[in-house]
């Protein structure tokens, strides 16, 4: 079947891996996006920066501190949410109640300070990240590298857990009632703002995770979020706005037919997310998942 | 009345440029149903909601058990006791009925347990897992009612909990309102139905323009009725 479509089974797979990989990012991030944006109704675009900061971290504590990358996976995320929290208090909560163009140009203005400090730091190149989970499996077809399974299992497990948070519990319950009616949720005794600043820092350390998890396969580097977020944000144009699975299932998806074009027709691999961005817009504005309010 | 549990004086409300309420007196004894009656844009939605904290901007006083409420954002005010049902009663469509109804956190202990608001309301039990927009009008508002009884909240304001529904259900309403007096709630309503407000509570107050003009009991409704249909202009 291989020599019929021209190509062979390791690269087949190969790509596929890739794509699992890229989406697993894309959900991460996209399901970020989805929680910030359903409660403080903020698109954040500085999401990418924290991305990279959640990298950045990771890399400082291993080069000054030689703090091990399973220690940083758990602390730099809550480092670099803190750091969220401060700025939605300081900054992010003066704009819920302006258009949303004030808070577009408010998190796009600080992604350009925070990344531009960056480079002017540790300039453009990237860092390079050891890998933590050296070696591999053979599997016949592919080789499988240890570390690159890891992040597809711990970003879906990653991603339902996020899920469960929200769609299942008490706290996810406060959530979705706040994020349709938060001046009623408030009058039954529930501290809305401090369930705002939550979500955002939650949100925010998300972005950070995929970050440390991105470090040891994407190299450090003061962009490294700007180019990703940037196909993001058309997984979320994709998947509909404020859709917890449908970013999830269409993180994935995308990754996936990225990686499939690249073995079949490699010219179209950087633009075929934007060609599916805009059929489905011309289809179903909403995107795949979202409901039209 | 020395041990009111809410006393409002002079309480005054504005909505962004319009000033709303301009000095409302009244007070609530514990476990009395009072209503507040009046024409439509008298002001009454707006006590409910001053009460509440939900306002941009009160004066005046507001007590409850003594401690002053203008001032508290509304989950401070909420957790004091005070439990709220607004007029669109507010029932959360991303929520099912269960999620609905253990949304508000219990604030005190006392409140009812959950199976005894679903032996209160049979037809929320048997739609538990449907989504809280997908029910009737009547069964929403007692949604919207059964899920201020657990928090243990004492005070309960009630905005036009018969609006819309059928003679039947505004019946059933009535009942409830009852029922939840002798348990020992204390039900501030506010009600457009005169006929339906005469059947449930002790006391009447009328608002006009944002201010309580006067007060009636229910003792007197008899003798006050034509009085009542010139406030009311029905």
């Amino acid at each position: 079947m291989f020599e019929l479509l021209g190509i062979s089974p390791g690269a087949l797979f190969g790509q596929l891996l890739v794509g699992l990989i890229n989406g697993a990012f894309y959900a991460m991030l996209s399901l970020g996006l989805a929680v910030i944006f359903g409660m403080l109704n903020v698109i954040n675009f500085t999401h990418g920066a924290q991305y990279m900061l959640g990298a950045f971290v990771a890399w400082l504590m291993l080069t000054q501190l030689a703090v091990p990358f399973w220690v940083a996976l758990v602390v730099a995320p809550v480092i670099v949410g803190a750091l969220g929290v401060v700025l939605e208090r300081l900054l992010l909560k003066r704009v819920y109640h302006l258009d949303h163009l004030y808070g577009f140009l408010l998190t796009f203005g600080l992604a350009l300070i925070i990344e531009g400090g960056f480079q002017l730091k540790w300039g453009s190149a990237g860092q390079p990240y050891p890998n933590p989970l050296p070696g591999g499996t053979n599997l016949g077809f592919m080789f499988l590298p240890n570390y690159r399974a890891f992040v597809v299992v711990a970003a879906l497990v990653i991603c339902l857990a996020t899920w469960f948070l929200i769609e299942r519990t008490r706290l996810g319950g406060y959530l979705r009632a706040a994020t349709e009616n938060p001046t009623l949720v408030r009058a039954f005794g529930i501290n809305v703002p401090r369930l705002i600043t939550l979500t955002y820092g939650l949100g925010v350390g998300l972005a950070a995770l995929a970050g440390v998890l991105a470090a040891p396969i994407y190299q450090v580097s003061p962009l490294m979020g700007t180019n990703l977020v940037l196909v993001v944000f058309a997984v979320v144009v994709i998947g509909g706005m404020g859709s917890i699975m449908g970013s999830i299932v269409t993180g994935f998806g995308l990754g996936v037919i990225e990686g499939l074009t690249k073995v079949f027709y490699p010219e179209a691999s950087s633009t075929v997310i934007f060609v599916i961005m805009a059929i489905v817009l011309l289809i179903k504005p909403a995107g795949l998942f979202g409901q039209t309010k | 009345m020395a041990d009111a549990l809410l006393k409002v004086s002079g309480l005054q409300a504005w909505y962004g440029e319009s000033h709303i309420l301009h000095g409302v007196d009244f007070e609530i004894g514990r476990g009395e149903l009072v209503t507040l009656l009046g024409r439509n844009g008298a002001g009454k939605t707006t006590t409910l909601k001053s009460v509440m904290g939900i306002v941009e901007k009160r004066t005046g006083s507001v007590t409850f058990e003594n401690g002053e409420l203008v001032g508290q954002p509304s989950d401070v005010i909420a957790r004091r006791g005070i439990a709220y049902c607004p007029e669109e009663r507010g029932v959360f469509s991303s929520l099912n009925v269960d999620e609905n109804l253990l949304l508000p956190p219990v604030v005190k202990p006392g409140g009812m347990l959950v199976e005894e608001i679903y032996g209160l309301f049979p037809n929320l039990l048997e739609r538990r897992r449907s989504q809280g927009t997908k029910l009737s009008g009547g069964e929403q508002q007692m949604l919207a009612i059964g899920r201020i009884l657990r928090t243990g909240a004492t005070l309960l304001l009630l905005d036009e909990p018969t609006e819309g529904l059928a003679p039947v259900i505004v019946q059933r309403i009535g009942d409830i309102l009852r029922q939840l007096k002798t348990r020992g709630f204390t039900i501030l309503l506010v009600e457009q139905n005169f006929h339906f407000a005469a059947t449930v509570a002790d006391r009447h107050y009328v608002v006009e323009d944002g201010r309580v003009i006067d007060m009636i009991a229910a003792a007197d409704v008899a003798s006050s009725l034509g009085k009542l249909q010139s406030y009311l202009g029905v």
